[in-house]
């Protein structure tokens, strides 16, 4: 378990405050925020290249505050991937079991047992900087996890990276996470977050403002930023995708309900999300294939800088930002039945890798 | 228009082409001037005088061997500069500079009050009955302190285009700060590093200035050269000069051929 207490770093124009968390064993912990929330620095001070000015880093029960980067039984994966342009892929990969001294023997064998599992057996001998963007990764997670780190640290890996090849990595990832390696996953896209992570920590200005598990950071947002920053509160676990002749996709609700939508269905599971301000309240339900309605009760309204936002209670909580007009319109209030009307072309289906 | 502009273009280009030929002339008609005017026999008679001979070799080996030793400590001085930051940091910068706006007459003097019997280092070595005046020794300080401003800068310039991004990368595999600098650093800035090492060898070794007023024997090829005019003559220098010259070229040409084959 790594224990991430009270640690904070103040820069000329950038300060990371009292930033508190833990990541258990086999945890996929994604930090998510804004670009210039501190998060970068924060997995830097982790990895051991920044010192902070106080807090401490505990490590299975060690303090690892000061211990030297290459000493922490981490490994962490650079936005840059940083490959050493000097050397082959091969040399790459056996750069970290180089470093340990083990015999030239258990190296060949450990980075030609890697380049298997990674596909890049067939370029061992080639010079780094000739590969492709997908091959580049693939050698930088190899070298990473060459030394078998306890925990991987990943900047941004998948920023840089085209959309088929975002699945290829996020399906990576996720075995490397299955297999037992604890991850802490840094990312400003929080559909990653939603389809990777086991605990979502969010960053704001240097802070850490919120952890937890991802349906509940999305949907009890503790602040607004946290609530605009995700913005999905409305925000579904669903299962069984399937497409029917009419073109839309359909998969089950948490209660059963199914809901329709538009999206490549190559995963049967994932979690679709809709925008609050898409969400149409209505005294009357609309019949039409391509329009989701959800029947249920008002438990809260909410007034909100652009007009209210109405909790429905349809046996799973949904979102609704309405205008002053409609509220009145409507004459809604808490306890009255209305129907929340979503367009499939509204709600995002986000497989869950 | 176009035309017009065209035209503005190739007169442009004209009198750059003249300007640029004039300053290769100018570099290049006095050294073609001395080969023509050299007859060929007089060149192997010179190339057979065992005095020539052994001062061109002294000044190859020690302007080598100078190059090489004082890498040792240019080298991570040279890193120091490209990778931390420090108060001062712009007046270093400067001194290691200063021996190429000296004039060289001026180190040798310099030099020689540091290493004459009564200077800090010669009074050292006096203590161990070592003599430093009219050593190739001496002849190293004086080459090593009008050349070293080639190698650091050339380091120093290697070493800041190795994005630190790589050494971090290391250190988070598991390397030390040592093996960082051995395995990563010093082969990323392998090449501006040996461009500055000939560099350096080119300038020490034809240095003359420094070199003449702290060791006028043994003589290296530069005093070897000035002696033979001072006390025969144009004509009995010029074919030495020549000499030294082709010599000096096939040195350095190959020396920048290796390591830019690298």
């Amino acid at each position: 378990m790594l224990v991430v207490d009270q640690i904070s770093k103040h820069l000329p124009t950038f300060s990371l405050s009292e930033v508190t968390f833990k990541v258990s064993q086999a945890d996929y912990f994604m930090l998510l925020g804004p670009s210039g929330s501190g998060k970068s620095l924060l997995l830097q001070i982790i990895s051991g290249l920044v010192k902070p000015d106080s807090g401490r880093l505990l490590f299975n029960g060690y303090d690892i505050t000061y211990a030297p980067a290459g000493k922490r039984d981490l490994g962490i994966l650079f936005q840059d991937l940083a490959l050493f342009p000097h050397l082959s892929v091969y040399d790459n990969i056996a750069y970290p079991l180089r470093l340990r001294k083990y015999s030239s023997f258990a190296i060949k064998q450990w980075v030609f047992d890697l380049a298997e599992q990674f596909s890049l057996s067939n370029l061992l001998d080639q010079d780094v900087t000739s590969l492709s963007g997908g091959e580049k990764q693939r050698v930088a997670l190899a070298r990473t996890l060459a030394s078998k780190p306890s925990i991987l640290l990943l900047d941004e890996p998948l920023s840089a990276v085209d959309a088929q090849l975002h699945l290829d990595i996020m399906a990576m990832l996720r075995s490397i996470n299955r297999y037992g390696t604890t991850i802490i996953h840094v990312t400003h896209n929080f559909e990653e977050a939603i389809s990777l992570a086991s605990k979502v920590g969010v960053m704001h200005h240097g802070q850490l403002v919120q952890v937890g598990e991802p349906v509940e950071v999305f949907q009890n947002p503790r602040s607004e930023f946290v609530a605009k920053f995700t913005g999905a509160k409305n925000f579904f676990r669903v299962k069984g995708v399937h497409t029917n002749p009419d073109g839309l996709n359909y998969a089950e609700m948490p209660l059963g309900e199914t809901v329709a939508f538009y999206a490549n269905p190559v995963y049967s599971n994932g979690f679709v999300c809709f925008p609050e301000e898409s969400v149409v309240l209505s005294t009357q339900a609309e019949n039409q294939s391509a329009i989701n309605v959800f029947s249920g009760r008002v438990i809260d309204i909410f007034a909100q800088r652009f007009g209210f936002e109405v909790v429905v209670d349809c046996g799973f909580k949904v979102f609704a930002l309405v205008t002053k007009e409609s509220l009145e319109k409507l004459n809604i209030s808490p306890g009255i039945k209305l129907f929340a009307a979503v367009k499939a072309n509204a709600v995002r289906f986000i497989p869950e890798i | 228009m176009i035309k017009q502009g065209v035209n503005n273009f190739s007169t442009f280009h004209l009198v750059l082409t003249l300007l640029a030929a004039f300053i290769l002339l100018f570099i290049v008609a006095p050294l073609l001037g001395m080969i023509i005017n050299t007859p060929f026999k007089t060149i192997i008679a010179t190339a057979t005088d065992s005095q020539v001979l052994k001062s061109i070799w002294l000044s190859i080996w020690v302007a080598m061997a100078t190059s090489l030793l004082f890498a040792i400590p240019a080298i991570p001085l040279a890193y120091i500069l490209a990778r931390c930051n420090f108060p001062l940091k712009n007046l270093i910068n400067g001194i290691i500079d200063l021996p190429v706006v000296i004039p060289h007459s001026v180190v040798g003097i310099a030099l020689l009050g540091f290493i004459a019997g009564d200077g800090l280092l010669g009074k050292t070595f006096d203590a161990f009955g070592i003599k430093l005046l009219g050593t190739p020794f001496a002849i190293a300080l004086a080459m090593a302190f009008v050349s070293l401003p080639f190698l650091i800068n050339s380091a120093r310039d290697g070493f800041l285009q190795v994005p630190e991004r790589l050494e971090q990368a290391a250190l988070t595999l598991g390397a030390s700060p040592f093996q960082v600098f051995f395995t990563i650093s010093l082969p990323l800035a392998w090449r501006s590093i040996v461009t500055g090492l000939v560099m350096m060898f080119a300038r020490g070794m034809s240095e003359f200035g420094a070199v003449v007023i702290i060791a006028y024997h043994p003589m290296v090829a530069s005093v070897m050269i000035y002696d033979r005019f001072t006390a025969f003559g144009l004509k009995y220098a010029q074919p030495a000069a020549l000499l030294f010259l082709l010599v000096s070229l096939v040195v350095f040409i190959s020396l920048r051929f290796f390591s830019q084959k690298r």
